[in-house]
């Protein structure tokens, strides 16, 4: 973002590895961070024993569970957080409609920064006419509107729980590319790269060896700053009905089956809007840390 | 700068021309069959067939694209499937709501978002500080589609003091605008900080407060000013995120802009409609960022242009 260029250290620096243990230590230091772990941990020890925790079948529709007029009951003693609108228990759909939030959320950013690091390592690294083509197309995938590109992507692949990750990933790699471009980049021409390429060793090795070591901070941010980002997409995407598709629930497809009750049962958006936002920003928050942390020279709007 | 200038715009140009190809390959892809669409469900055979050939449909891809591109040059978007219209004249009915859509959410996100940053780097690390940072971070957080049922919900539905939707008054752009700045004044937030704080520790502040100047005359007249100036460069790059909050804001509060019809467009696989919105909104983030390139050397002389 800026025209600045970051310190580089001494340029005969070693490979610096992240040492886990002490960059744990240093997150627990950090409210926000201990706040982030603390609701991951929450949801996701609840997506993975969903079967357990849930108080009902997530799909069975209650007889008891609509007012004798049809409407979705309130919260109470029996559906702790009321029931919807086909009368099931909206906790039940909550717990098990976080495993595809968490899963299409993790994956979806696995996958963009994967691919975001395959073409900004390769561009930085190698450059000439295969990093110019890379760089461009990267530029070009940025001048979409995120949203639109997903809703477009959406409309033509059915959607189904693997291809809605996917799509999210289609749209969501190039903010990883563009760092990972500049970073390898200014790596690749360092002296202790030149060194290891005047004594002979192959492009593979250096990579591997003394450039991804580098690399690993940013990549660790962004895969954990990312997924608030593909969260948000996955439920605004299955708000709008050509996300993950019902009955299976997901947050966003909750909130897009009873927004129509929102005026009399507002809890039916209220809840499940809660639980996204929650998700989003304890990775948010996380990831921030991690680069407080791990990368004092990357702050701001991560551009 | 000439030079800089004309390397800059080529390379917009290139993109657009990028952007028409991927849009026109994606929307190829889309498993629709528009002669049939327009045919209706009672067309015969032979009908389709005509409707086909007429919109160039059974020619090869790359022909139907040159079509496409030098139609486009002559500014011609192409006619809707469904809707029988220009699509030119379809998105230039809804520009206007757009625009002052975005107007409105950038009044939101610079109030909300400088002031929430002045306020947090004035009180640093205090609980003001620590609790504008969390409220920011959870603007930035928030799915949009959530905030702008929550305002609907309590100033709408409760309060009664905005409608519930539509378009036309003043009253009907608050929430919608609210909704829409708000996700930017989170980031506004968090960039004023910094740049506050950067600002507050320079030589020129300290000298006028050693001059016995107040500390608010201090904060009005010298740092708040020099902060918000690499602030204001951004406003170019929002244009992306906006062109991405509209689809989903305009459709819940029923505005009728091009983020509605480019919803409604898809729905109805009304391709012509989908790639002139997207194109338009491309073309915007192109510009915007431009913008945002050349005004930010022109407010710091710091940034050198290469």
């Amino acid at each position: 973002m800026s025209a600045i260029a970051p310190d580089l250290g001494s340029p005969m620096a070693p490979a610096r590895p992240v040492q886990a243990r002490s960059v744990l230590a240093r997150l627990l230091r950090r409210p926000q961070a201990v706040f982030g772990l603390v609701v991951i941990a929450i949801i996701a020890l609840a997506a993975i024993a969903a079967p357990l925790v849930a108080p009902y079948d997530p799909q069975q529709q209650f007889f008891e569970g609509l007012t004798l007029e049809g409407a979705p009951l309130a919260p109470d003693g029996q559906f702790w957080f009321g029931t919807d609108l086909l009368g099931r228990d909206l906790l039940s759909r909550l717990i098990f409609g976080a495993q595809t939030s968490l899963v299409i959320g993790v994956v979806a950013n696995g996958i963009a920064v994967f691919i975001g690091a395959l073409v900004g390592i390769t561009a930085g690294y190698f450059r000439g006419w295969i990093g110019t083509v890379l760089m461009r197309f990267t530029d070009l995938m940025m001048s979409f509107p995120a949203l639109l590109l997903a809703i477009v992507l959406a409309a033509i692949f059915k959607p189904s729980l693997w291809i809605v990750a996917l799509v999210i990933a289609m749209v969501n790699w190039v903010q990883v590319a563009r760092i990972l471009y500049t970073e390898t980049r200014s790596l690749s021409e360092r002296e202790f790269i030149e060194a290891e390429r005047s004594l002979g060793a192959g492009s593979g090795l250096i990579l591997w060896r003394h450039i991804l070591p580098h690399l690993t901070s940013t990549i660790i941010v962004w895969a954990t700053l990312g997924i608030s980002t593909t969260v948000l997409l996955e439920a605004t995407l299955s708000f709008l009905g050509i996300g993950v598709q019902p009955p299976t629930p997901s947050w966003g497809n909750i909130i897009f089956e009873n927004q129509t009750y929102f005026t009399t049962a507002p809890w039916l958006v209220f809840i499940p809007g809660a639980a996204i936002l929650l998700l989003s920003l304890a990775f948010n928050l996380l990831g921030d840390a991690l680069r407080d942390i791990l990368d004092p020279t990357q702050r701001g709007r991560g551009e | 700068m000439t030079g800089y200038l004309a390397r800059r715009l080529g390379q917009a140009v290139l993109i657009l021309f990028g952007i028409t190809v991927i849009t026109f390959v994606l929307l190829y892809l889309l498993p629709a069959d528009p002669a049939r669409q327009i045919a209706g469900r009672s067309a015969t055979a032979q009908t389709v067939e005509n409707i086909r050939t007429q919109l160039g449909l059974n020619l090869p891809l790359w022909e139907q694209y040159w079509r496409y591109l030098t139609n486009l040059l002559q500014g011609n978007l192409g006619r809707s499937y469904l809707q029988k219209t220009e699509v030119s004249a379809l998105i230039a009915s809804r520009l206007p709501a757009s625009l002052l859509l975005m107007a409105g959410a950038i009044v939101c996100e610079l109030v909300i978002g400088l002031s929430m940053g002045v306020l947090a780097a004035v009180k640093r690390g205090k609980f003001t500080d620590n609790a504008l940072m969390v409220l920011s971070f959870i603007g930035v957080s928030a799915p949009q589609f959530v905030i702008a049922i929550l305002l609907l919900y309590v100033f709408a539905v409760q309060l009664g003091w905005f409608p519930i939707g539509g378009y036309g008054t003043f009253q009907h752009l608050v929430l919608p605008a609210l909704t829409l700045g708000l996700l930017g004044a989170g980031w506004y937030a968090r960039m004023m900080r910094s740049s506050m704080l950067d600002v507050l520790r320079a030589d020129y502040i300290r000298t006028a407060q050693s001059k016995g100047i107040s500390g608010a005359k201090v904060l009005f007249r010298h740092a708040i000013p020099n902060a918000i100036l690499p602030i204001v460069a951004m406003i170019g790059i929002d244009i992306g995120m906006f062109m991405s909050g509209i689809v989903v804001v305009e459709s819940v509060f029923g505005w009728p802009g091009i983020g509605q019809l480019a919803w409604q467009a898809i729905q109805r696989i009304d391709i012509p409609i989908i790639m002139g919105v997207t194109l338009v909104s491309a073309a915007a983030i192109v510009v915007g960022n431009l913008v945002a390139d050349l005004v930010a050397p022109l407010i710091d002389p710091r940034i050198k242009l290469r």
